[in-house]
């Protein structure tokens, strides 16, 4: 157990550095980060500038610069804002989680209830209406998910705010539309590994003892499929915050998503690293800890 | 040569193609849902292809006396609109067609980048194993690590937004699924008799891989493809959406759901039509891409 959590943490070690190495190239990708800086600026300025940064350096030794500051949280001014851009993303962080948290939950009251049943009844009309909504809900932008509620609980019943984070009414909208991309993946998932374990062999034994449907349910079939359950929903968490950033932007949430979005259109290279390395450390601590997880609730890979 | 001095084995293998072949479109064709998907499929790409003469009107043509024409159905509307115009009169419908060259285009381009890249890597990454297996996999958990659309965001920005940008950027930020699947079923085929056949003969390691084990993981690789197509097309519709696409030279869907927003109090066809065009698309790819994993997967 010891030996597997010392490997997991060599490999988290790596992944960070990798994760800061493309993070870094970002910046670098654009070309001539001054020139975006400073357009207008004479070419004395910009050389100032550029020594400022320590651009004149070998890429090696900037790249162990940007992974010392980032490690204190140090990336840099906003070229706009002229604040840190780190405490820009962490101030918007609580926001980004709530909604991630919310639709999450909301996603699971649905997947849970319709995936279990659906495996149970596997074929029945519950397990085909909830496959058919997978596929749609999957084949669905979640943007346009989100203008198309605006146009229905705003435009025309005019019951929820279009945009915006200051109210209770204006956090529905934003949650039902992560919810319609969160919930079919978590659906499927669900379905999935319960149909694994439904047909197991403990399984038939503990119906063959008599014992009542529920309790096989829950105490033997679902017990045994929360494990791969974590697992992937684990393993699609960039893809859950992937979602919360384009749903920021549909409609105005003030989160980590809209403010990496903003950035990106003007070029305030900073905030967009600071702001990408932050999302990809939650994803990458979310990996671990599923990791870790696993593991422990899997006797069977303890040993290994 | 190789093949020709092992007969039997390759007379078998042939056969047993052939036999998944026939068997796999006839499971295909008795399903209505993946009929259905690849009749819309073939409606859109029809319409991508012949776009410059089948769209209604030019798409990029403004008239500032038609704007916000609604629907031909809805009061107001104009039989040669039929999905009506936007906020600078240009026609819906024919900037929904000619938006499908782009979102097929980029999708079918991006995917190919992705399983270049992915399938050499997966297939190196299984059958040389050892140092070279770690290091690779690393870079996949690393690319894992983060929100696909993000990066891809941030890269196509970086670079400067064009066709090419977006295509490639889509395609490096998606092929770790064919580096993860690829590599497992590499794992699994190296140790199967014909690869140790091949490998007493005295072939290569290069040759061993592309002759005898590529062709065993093609179906997975269909497979995969179909859905990161459907996959790859909502990603580009989510950048012109976020307003770092393909450029403003063409209508895209993503682009003209983003104008739509700005309008969508007074104008509700406007983000409607691009979406749904998206959603069909990608639901009869997603379709035609489920069945044929069921036609493929010998276990179903």
């Amino acid at each position: 157990m010891t030996a597997f959590v010392v490997r997991r943490l060599v490999r988290l070690v790596v992944v960070v550095i990798g994760v800061s190495l493309v993070t870094f190239a970002i910046l670098h990708a654009s070309g001539d980060p001054v020139a975006l800086i400073m357009p207008e600026a004479p070419e004395a300025d910009r050389v100032v500038l550029r020594a400022t940064l320590g651009l004149h350096d070998p890429l090696p030794i900037q790249f162990a610069r940007f992974v010392r500051n980032a490690a204190t949280g140090n990336f840099g001014n906003s070229f706009f804002h002229r604040t840190p851009a780190f405490a820009l993303v962490i101030e918007r962080m609580p926001t980004t989680l709530l909604l991630t948290a919310l639709s999450m939950a909301l996603a699971m009251a649905i997947a849970l209830p319709v995936g279990i049943y659906g495996a149970i009844r596997r074929g029945g009309a519950v397990d085909q209406v909830a496959t058919g909504t997978v596929f749609l809900g999957q084949s669905m932008p979640v943007f346009w998910t989100g203008i198309m509620l605006i146009l229905l609980f705003s435009v025309q019943w005019r019951m929820l705010p279009v945009s915006g984070w200051d109210s209770w009414a204006s956090i529905v909208l934003p949650t039902l539309t992560l919810s319609t991309f969160t919930a079919p993946l978590l659906l499927r998932i669900v379905r999935s590994s319960m149909l694994d374990v439904v047909k197991l062999d403990y399984v038939r034994t503990a119906r063959a003892k008599g014992v009542s449907e529920w309790l096989v349910i829950l105490r033997h079939a679902l017990k045994n499929a929360a494990l791969p359950l974590v697992t992937v929903t684990g393993l699609q968490f960039g893809l859950l915050l992937g979602g919360a950033v384009i749903t920021e932007t549909v409609f105005a949430v003030p989160g980590v998503g809209r403010l990496i979005v903003g950035a990106i259109r003007q070029l305030d290279f900073p905030v967009v690293q600071a702001g990408v390395f932050m999302l990809a450390m939650i994803v990458v601590t979310v990996n671990f800890v599923v990791d870790l997880l696993y593991v422990y609730l899997n006797p069977q890979i303890r040993v290994r | 040569m190789a093949v020709g001095s092992l007969p039997s084995l390759a007379y078998a293998d042939e056969v047993a193609r052939a036999g998944t072949g026939s068997r796999a479109w006839r499971k295909l064709a008795r399903n209505p849902a993946a009929l259905i998907g690849a009749l819309i499929l073939a409606v859109v790409i029809g319409g991508a292809v012949t776009a410059p003469w089948i769209a209604p009107h030019d798409p990029a043509k403004q008239s500032l006396i038609r704007r916000f024409t609604p629907p031909v159905w809805a009061p107001g509307g104009h039989a040669s609109y039929p999905l009506g115009t936007d906020q600078v009169g240009r026609d819906i419908l024919s900037r929904i067609i000619h938006g499908a060259r782009i979102s097929l285009m980029v999708g079918v381009l991006a995917v190919i980048v992705s399983v270049l890249v992915g399938v050499t890597l997966g297939l190196v990454s299984g059958f040389v194993g050892g140092r070279v297996d770690t290091v690779l996999m690393t870079i996949v958990d690393i690319t894992w690590s983060f929100p696909q659309i993000l990066l891809a965001l941030a890269f196509v920005a970086a670079l400067g937004p064009s066709l090419v940008t977006v295509t490639l950027v889509l395609g490096l930020t998606g092929w770790e699924r064919y580096a993860r699947v690829v590599r497992a079923e590499v794992l699994a085929l190296r140790e199967k008799d014909f690869v140790e056949a091949a490998r007493a003969m005295g072939i290569g390691a290069p040759r061993i891989l592309l002759r005898h084990v590529l062709p065993n993981t093609f179906s997975s690789i269909v497979v995969l493809s179909t859905l990161q197509i459907a996959q790859a097309i909502l990603q580009e519709a989510a950048l012109s959406f976020l307003g770092v696409g393909s450029g403003r030279t063409h209508p895209t869907w993503g682009q003209m759901i983003a104008l739509g927003r700005d309008f969508v109090s007074v104008a509700w066809w406007l983000p409607t039509f691009p979406g749904l065009a998206i959603l069909a698309t990608v639901l009869a790819i997603n379709l035609v891409g489920d069945r044929l994993r069921d036609a493929l997967d010998p276990r179903v």
